[in-house]
């Protein structure tokens, strides 16, 4: 076995490519791909959603998918020529040397099946393991990676374990038959911070061991802390790769700037954060930009259409989002080329751009405006509600435990805490869409929650929802115009309502051609977007926005929230912001509310709470969040930069 | 009260409710269709029964009295299980049915085994596979579209007539039952395959497919061992519209191939107005239906462990 061998790469691609053919043509999901994975290192390919990272990762196990073309000047694994596999050895290989982890366990472990017979399954499926001797190999491999109590979890089904549980058995089923290669994609974005942090330990704690870890992600932090090597991808190509030290200290393409610029920090209040980033008027959204949901072809399976005539092959995809793109730039593709001197045993940083390194444009910022000016009026008072519900086995379970807490006018008050910390009852509560057990909430001072939904209809307008996930809450046949023009309070003729909402689309930077689309065909931005424009329509004093951001891609997620930003200050609504990401809290919020279990452990002002957290609680959850160490330079020891409490 | 056992008791009273609207249904829709009863229990219209006779079959099956009162003659008779006797055959109902209800349920079960296991075995093999499903989609709608008499007559034709592998009629050993069964079970098989196809289809979309290839399964354990029980949930919905189907197919089926059974009784005794038949085969019927509802409810807590826990 190669692999065996130090020096020789146990992974080695070159020019990946892979195409699907579509009724709209051939997608070109990945193009011209290199990458090369030594045993025990690990590899982090970072882009956002659509750029072809998971079609990279599954081009490595031959399962691309139907419909897929795949070819390669180099694919090789463990010294083997893997373009030549057929079905039956493909199968022998996956597993048992390269192990796969897919992101949420809950719906990457069959739900329908014990957690010790998925962990099972590839000793099953390779006849590496005995029937009398199965159940112990399980239970041995839950152990190994972090499974309290293996003997009970083994018989339970994943949605009875927690999500860091079904994570770990997840894990433990990829490295079951003992690969040399691990495919970890997303492994962690479900996850709430704390458990991140264990999660990601114990995939360092498998590298340690010798496994190669091929780890895909859109978050440029996690990866960090792990990474030896980084490779960027945009647009289906792999943008910039080098040492992760080198890469994420003086990145080198504009659009690795972009995503560490745009990676929420807790370090550096002061500093122009990314909220007043890259957010401009009329701007286009970034899946705009390369031509995806709402370009002439339609969206197919996420994935940005490349044209196979002229235009593909003209200029850096990048182009049209990059500050510094000049016409050369959208006229001929930058070919790869070495930048900087590269990491510490000579390994080559290489880089598509005709401009590597080159500080971008401080134009393309929006300076900070004056802080806003918050009233001491509370427009929402939460007064010691409770809310309780009754689980299957028949206890109660209190989901909001006697929480206080007032918003006051033209405030950003943040809401923060894992997954089942009672954020989101909360924020039904004071939208009144659910009423407390006990306790109340006062609207500009008035009895709000206690009311008739009668008696409250006349006042809903003045609080208003933006969801996580915007596209459920709209009407899939409606148009923008609709979605937005019904959200206009009073009669009007239909003329005068269209103004209206073309204005409001304004107000939200969206071009007021998109007023005819439907919201199937708008990016993700575009559609939280538009839900924002709705919730401004009537005129709000607050708006609830409930993980307005963690569907998003990060350069997206900037921009989102670079306009809850300016819109706090032009229309002084108070936001009442619940998230599980602290860094996106940090960039929005004046106070925070930190709630864990229903009730809520800290509260106070964002840069104190963030400084010098009181509750032990939110020290944890600050310290389980992943960052890059600014003061991290080139020839340091790559995973030393990160520091992380927590794990196990 | 466990979770289980009060909701089992909750059906168990159910049953009971919908037994009694079938048995009020029954009574008033015998007692709506215009015509005397004393009449139809002395021999119908041909019989020329005297007044004295009718006088004394209204006496002896209390029809003069208010319908309220037989009304509830009739329900406490129920409740005690008996069905009471038959205008036309003049024996006990129970007895009429427990002599014909071996034959169908023989007939139901076989069709219903071989209808599920068809459909199992068809969309397995075509599900995600574009060219076997086309093909196989044809033949399904080919039989859901025909009638069952026509498919008895169409498989009558072929293996008994022509092949000569069956017998034509009759109802001696299992390889009478071969064909009814079939003929019964083929238009549920369309539909079952089509049902199951897409919840294969569904589950073989889903992560943890993807997450059993990469493990190395082959195709074949991935669809049998994942994906089929994902696609159990929807089948057993349609359970309770395949018992319909079946005790709606057996009338005709046993017309087709002259067997014994319920459904030919049941034909009788409406043309017949054999009031009490009709009424225990109602009740009969609405039992069996419940019951298989309960089962299919606690079938589902088998095939998804979430149900269990969220019910």
């Amino acid at each position: 076995m190669s692999g065996d061998h130090p020096s020789a790469p146990l992974l080695e691609v070159a020019g990946l490519s892979v195409a699907f053919a579509t009724r709209h043509g051939v997608v070109r999901a990945v193009r011209d791909v290199d990458l090369s994975l030594r045993a025990g290192e690990c590899l982090a390919v970072v882009g956002e959603s659509g750029s072809g990272k998971s079609v990279t990762a599954r081009a490595l196990l031959g399962l691309a998918g139907a419909g897929a073309r795949v070819t390669a000047r180099t694919l090789a694994f463990e010294g083997r020529d893997l373009r030549t596999l057929g079905g039956g050895q493909w199968r022998r290989l996956r597993g048992r040397r390269i192990g796969y982890v897919l992101q949420d366990a809950l719906t990457s472990l069959d739900p329908l099946r014990r957690v010790g017979l998925e962990v099972a399954e590839a000793l099953e499926v390779h006849g590496l393991a005995r029937r009398d001797d199965l159940d112990d190999q399980v239970i041995r491999l839950l152990t190994e990676v972090g499974v309290p109590d293996p003997r009970v979890r083994f018989l339970q089904y994943p949605h009875e374990l927690s999500g860091g549980l079904r994570q770990r058995a997840l894990i433990a089923s990829a490295i079951a038959a003992g690969p040399a290669l691990l495919v970890a994609d997303e492994p962690t974005t479900a996850l709430d911070v704390t458990v991140q942090a264990q999660v990601l330990g114990l995939l360092e704690e498998r590298r340690r061991r010798g496994t190669a870890l091929l780890l895909i992600s859109h978050d440029l932090a996690v990866v960090a802390r792990l990474a030896d090597q980084v490779a960027v991808m945009f647009a289906g190509e792999v943008v910039e790769r080098g040492p992760a030290a080198a890469l994420l200290s003086s990145p080198a393409h504009p659009y690795t700037a972009d995503l560490l610029a745009a990676v929420p920090g807790l370090d550096d209040p002061d500093a122009p954060d990314a909220t007043d980033g890259p957010e401009a008027p009329h701007g286009p959204d970034a899946s705009d930009a390369r031509g995806g949901p709402g370009g002439p072809g339609g969206p197919v399976r996420g994935l940005p259409i490349v044209r196979t005539g002229p235009a593909a092959t003209t200029g850096c995809p990048y182009a049209p989002r990059c500050a510094l793109a000049d016409d050369r730039c959208r006229s001929e593709p930058p070919p790869p080329v070495s930048y900087g001197e590269g990491g510490p045993e000579g390994e080559d940083h290489m880089v598509r751009c005709f401009h590597p390194g080159r500080e971008r444009p401080a134009a393309a910022f929006e300076t900070p405006v004056a802080p806003v000016r918050v009233k001491n009026r509370a427009v929402v008072s939460v007064r010691g509600i409770t809310k309780r519900y009754r689980s299957p086995d028949g206890s109660r379970r209190t989901a909001v435990g006697d929480v206080s807490f007032d918003l006051r006018a033209g405030e950003a008050l943040g809401l923060v805490g894992e997954s089942g910390s009672g954020k989101s009852t909360t924020a039904r509560i004071v939208l009144a869409e659910i009423v407390p057990d006990t306790g109340t909430v006062l609207l500009d001072g008035e009895p709000w929650s206690g009311l008739r939904e009668r008696d409250r209809r006349s006042r809903r307008s003045r609080i208003q929802l933006v969801d996580q996930d915007p596209l459920s809450s709209f009407d899939p046949r409606f148009t923008v115009e609709r979605v937005v023009g019904e959200a206009v309070p009073g009669r009007m003729p239909r003329r005068r309502r269209r103004e209206r909402a073309a204005a409001l689309l304004g107000q939200v930077g969206l071009d007021p051609a998109l007023l005819d689309r439907v919201p199937a065909r708008l990016s993700g931005g575009q559609r939280q977007r538009v839900a924002i424009a709705r919730a401004l329509a009537p005129g709000p004093e607050v708006l609830v926005c409930d993980e307005p951001v963690s569907a998003l891609d990060v350069t997206v997620q900037a921009q989102i929230l670079a306009l809850l930003a300016r819109l706090r200050r032009e229309a002084g609504v108070a936001l009442l912001f619940i998230s599980h990401d602290l860094g996106v809290v940090r960039q929005v919020c004046d106070r925070v509310a930190v709630m864990k279990d229903g009730r809520l452990v800290e509260t106070g002002a964002v840069a104190d709470v963030f400084r010098a957290p009181r509750a032990a609680y939110t020290a944890e959850l600050l310290a389980a969040v992943p960052r890059i160490d600014p003061g991290r330079t080139a020839g340091e020891r790559p995973h030393a930069a990160v520091t992380l409490e927590g794990h196990p | 009260m466990p979770p289980l056992a009060r909701r089992l008791t909750r059906r168990l009273a159910l049953t009971l409710f919908v037994l009694w609207g079938a048995a009020t249904f029954a009574f008033a829709g015998m007692r709506l269709v215009p015509g005397d009863p004393a009449r139809v229990i002395a021999g119908g219209v041909q019989a020329n029964a005297t007044p004295q006779v009718l006088d004394a079959i209204r006496d002896e099956y209390g029809l003069r009295e208010p319908i309220v009162v037989q009304y509830a003659r009739f329900l406490g008779r129920l409740l005690r299980a008996d069905l009471g006797g038959s205008y036309q055959l003049g024996r006990p109902v129970s007895r009429v049915i427990g002599e014909q209800i071996g034959a169908t349920l023989a007939l139901a079960a076989g069709a219903a085994a071989l209808g599920f296991g068809l459909a199992v075995a068809l969309a397995t093999l075509t599900a995600g596979r574009p060219r076997l499903r086309a093909l196989s989609r044809a033949v399904e709608f080919c039989s859901i579209s025909t009638p069952n008499f026509w498919i008895g007559i169409l498989l009558l034709a072929a293996f008994s007539f022509h092949l000569g592998w069956f017998p034509v009629i009759g109802d001696d050993g299992p390889a009478a039952l071969v064909l009814p069964c079939a003929a019964l079970a083929l238009p549920i098989a369309g539909v079952l395959a089509q049902v199951t196809r897409e919840g294969l289809e569904r589950a073989l979309d889903q992560p943890f497919a993807l997450t059993a290839r990469a493990r190395g399964a082959t195709e074949h354990r991935i669809r049998v061992r994942h994906a089929l029980r994902h696609a159990a949930l929807p089948v057993l919905t349609l359970s309770g519209w395949v018992l319909g189907e079946l005790l709606a197919g057996t009338v005709v089926v046993e017309t087709v191939f002259a067997r014994q059974g319920l459904g030919h009784v049941v034909v009788a005794a409406v043309r017949g107005r054999d009031f009490p038949v009709v009424t225990g085969v109602v009740v009969l019927s609405a039992l069996v239906f419940s019951l298989i509802n309960i089962a299919v409810d606690l079938l589902y807590g088998l095939a998804d462990p979430r149900i269990g826990a969220a019910a």
